[in-house]
């Protein structure tokens, strides 16, 4: 095996192993971190291609609502099936909806893929079946079998979110290292070019809308199980934002910028909602300013200075 | 025959508040290409001035049609001290950046905006509806229109022809024209471009601002009003064209008719239906209706 590949593989298995010994709300926190940071790495493939999706949640929100209905609905509770599940819809909606996006760049493309969540977000309010604006509540995820009760609940969640992100982070490792994940720098800096080489930026484009939807299905089908709530609030436009705010937070120049992005974020919204309920939104705004202004490719360009001795 | 006329003036109603708001936005997109989504905060100061100046004043026992010009004095001042504070203050110092990058930049404000807004106004909701009532309502073809809004639909028109008459037949609106087409070769040429584009901040603050004053004695003000009023002047311009006044007008029409013809035909598709619209109009015409063609990069 790589050496990168042992890493992630390694971090994994530190992180499962640390998870038995931490307090019942980090791990809660920590699962809903991650599970942003899986929806953040699928923004990361668009972002290096020079997309900038503030539509993510529409594929949040699916996702979750694909895990809560069919719960209820085929009567099972076995996480994996219904994660899986979540993943498949989220790419078949991404399949129609990516042919359309696909022509589209920079705030068009934005915008575009804003536009759909917030239909997702409209029809969701206005169904009843599905608890309206309110939402409803997802039943506890099992697994094969093993049913997680009192202590071990959260860590189900927990797991499946440290696997999920294991798998993710390994395959997006070595996607940006692939010819394809190239491309998607190159069809930032000059398509025309990208097409006299004859690769084409369409599919290109395509390919990883869709790598990004899967990844936010499965964030969002995560988050269902974890939070045990879903609501349509997951495809406002205020939730797409903020997971462009964790890539930015994070970085989008390495796959672990996400999901230090996605903690750091959560760490730093949980903190700031603690120490003054009433303003943190604003310490969230002065943060990201700081950010764009002091450290343009995000924090882990702090840990590439450090390691590799690279100029800001 | 009574349905028609009421989904066309609420329709027209509903467009020319649209127009007021998506008027700054597409102006400051225009000249200094940052989609301003603390657009939203400026209506919500608007709103909460505008009530809370009303208030005061009707508070004092003054003369109640005064109340109007609290209304456009709100808007005015408010509008100009958010929109200079966050032009030189802030995007003064970002300028050059992607465009992606501007519109974080502009969703840090609005997240910074919205708690200022919460600090000065608290969170109880805040009511100026004497203004609305002041005018009495008018009967047409059966049906029972508000006059306030009637005017609001003059005001809007009003604002458009200002606008449209600034920046045509007028000596610094066609400077701003040549800013609009190239600020580089502008820039050469002697125009002050970092003074046209303080301006044009302001300008577009103070739109927003008025459109969430007129808007005020309408509704109950209370936080999160500009987050919802943001997406809805995003559709209206980016269907009219980013950057084109007269696009944010037709924009503003079409999103107005299609809501309201939703509203009262079928009311769960009201969201649906201004997206749906959006996404229609994109399919076949990628950059919007009236948008300016672009280069690109070889």
């Amino acid at each position: 095996m790589k050496y990168a590949t042992t890493m992630i593989i390694g971090a994994g298995i530190a992180l499962l192993a640390a998870g038995l010994f931490m307090p019942g709300w980090l791990t809660f926190l920590l699962t809903l971190a991650f599970a942003k940071g899986l929806v953040v790495m699928g923004l990361l493939l668009l972002m290096r291609a020079g997309l900038v999706s503030f539509g993510q949640g529409l594929y949040y929100c699916l996702g979750a609502y694909c895990v809560g209905i069919a719960g209820d609905y085929f009567e099972t509770q076995n996480a994996l099936l219904l994660i899986l599940l979540a993943v498949v819809v989220c790419v078949a909606l991404a399949a129609v909806i990516g042919l359309l996006l696909c022509r589209y760049r920079d705030i068009f493309f934005a915008m575009f893929s804003m536009a759909f969540s917030m239909i997702l977000y409209g029809v969701l309010v206005k169904s009843s079946a599905f608890g309206s604006s309110d939402g409803f509540n997802v039943k506890p995820p099992l697994l094969f079998g093993w049913t997680p009760t009192g202590e071990s609940g959260p860590f189900l969640a927990y797991g499946l979110a440290v696997v999920a992100l294991v798998g993710v982070g390994i395959f997006v490792w070595r996607y940006l290292r692939s010819p394809m994940g190239y491309a998607g720098e190159a069809v930032r800096e000059n398509e025309i070019r990208v097409e006299y080489l004859g690769a084409s930026v369409r599919r290109i484009i395509y390919t990883k809308y869709l790598l990004a939807a899967a990844m936010a299905g499965l964030g969002g089908g995560i988050t269902a199980l974890a939070a045990g709530h879903i609501d349509p609030e997951m495809a406002y436009w205020t939730t797409s934002g903020e997971f462009v705010f964790i890539a930015l937070m994070g970085g989008v120049g390495h796959a672990a910028g996400p999901v230090i992005g996605a903690v750091l974020f959560e760490l730093l919204r949980t903190y700031a909602f603690q120490i003054s309920p009433y303003t943190w939104q604003m310490i969230l705004g002065i943060s990201l300013l700081v950010i764009i202004l002091y450290l343009p490719k995000g924090v882990w360009s702090l840990v590439e200075r450090v390691t590799k001795g690279k100029p800001l | 025959m009574k349905l028609v006329i009421a989904m066309l003036m609420d329709g027209v109603i509903y467009a020319s508040w649209l127009f007021v708001i998506a008027a700054g936005l597409t102006l400051i997109y225009g000249v200094m290409r940052i989609l301003n989504m603390a657009h939203g905060s400026f209506y919500a100061i608007g709103a909460y001035g505008g009530a809370s100046l009303v208030g005061f004043y009707l508070a004092g026992g003054y003369p109640p049609w005064g109340a109007y010009f609290m209304l456009l004095g709100a808007a005015l001042i408010g509008g100009t001290i958010v929109g200079l504070l966050i032009e030189r203050g802030l995007l003064r110092m970002m300028y050059g950046r992607d465009e992606v990058v501007m519109i974080l930049v502009t969703y840090a404000i609005l997240l910074i905006l919205e708690d200022v807004i919460k600090l000065i106004w608290g969170v109880d909701a805040y009511f100026a509806y004497q203004p609305y009532t002041l005018l009495g309502r008018t009967k047409l073809a059966g049906l029972s229109f508000a006059n306030y809004d009637i005017l609001l639909i003059f005001v809007s028109a009003l604002i458009c022809f200002v606008l449209w008459w600034g920046l045509n037949r007028t000596r610094k609106g066609k400077l701003l024209q040549a800013v609009i087409h190239d600020r580089d070769t502008a820039a050469f040429l002697g125009i002050n471009v970092t003074r046209m584009f303080t301006v044009t901040f302001v300008i577009g603050a103070v739109l927003g601002a008025l459109a969430g004053a007129l808007t005020a004695p309408g509704i109950s003000v209370m936080p999160g009003i500009g987050v919802e009023v943001i997406i809805l002047a995003f559709a209206v311009v980016v269907i009219g064209g980013l950057g084109s006044v007269g696009g944010a007008l037709l924009g503003a029409l079409i999103v107005g008719l299609a809501r309201s013809a939703a509203v009262h035909l079928y009311p769960d598709a009201e969201l649906f239906v201004i997206y749906g619209v959006m996404g229609l109009v994109l399919a076949f015409r990628p950059q919007g209706l009236f948008a300016i063609a672009t280069a690109r990069k070889i």
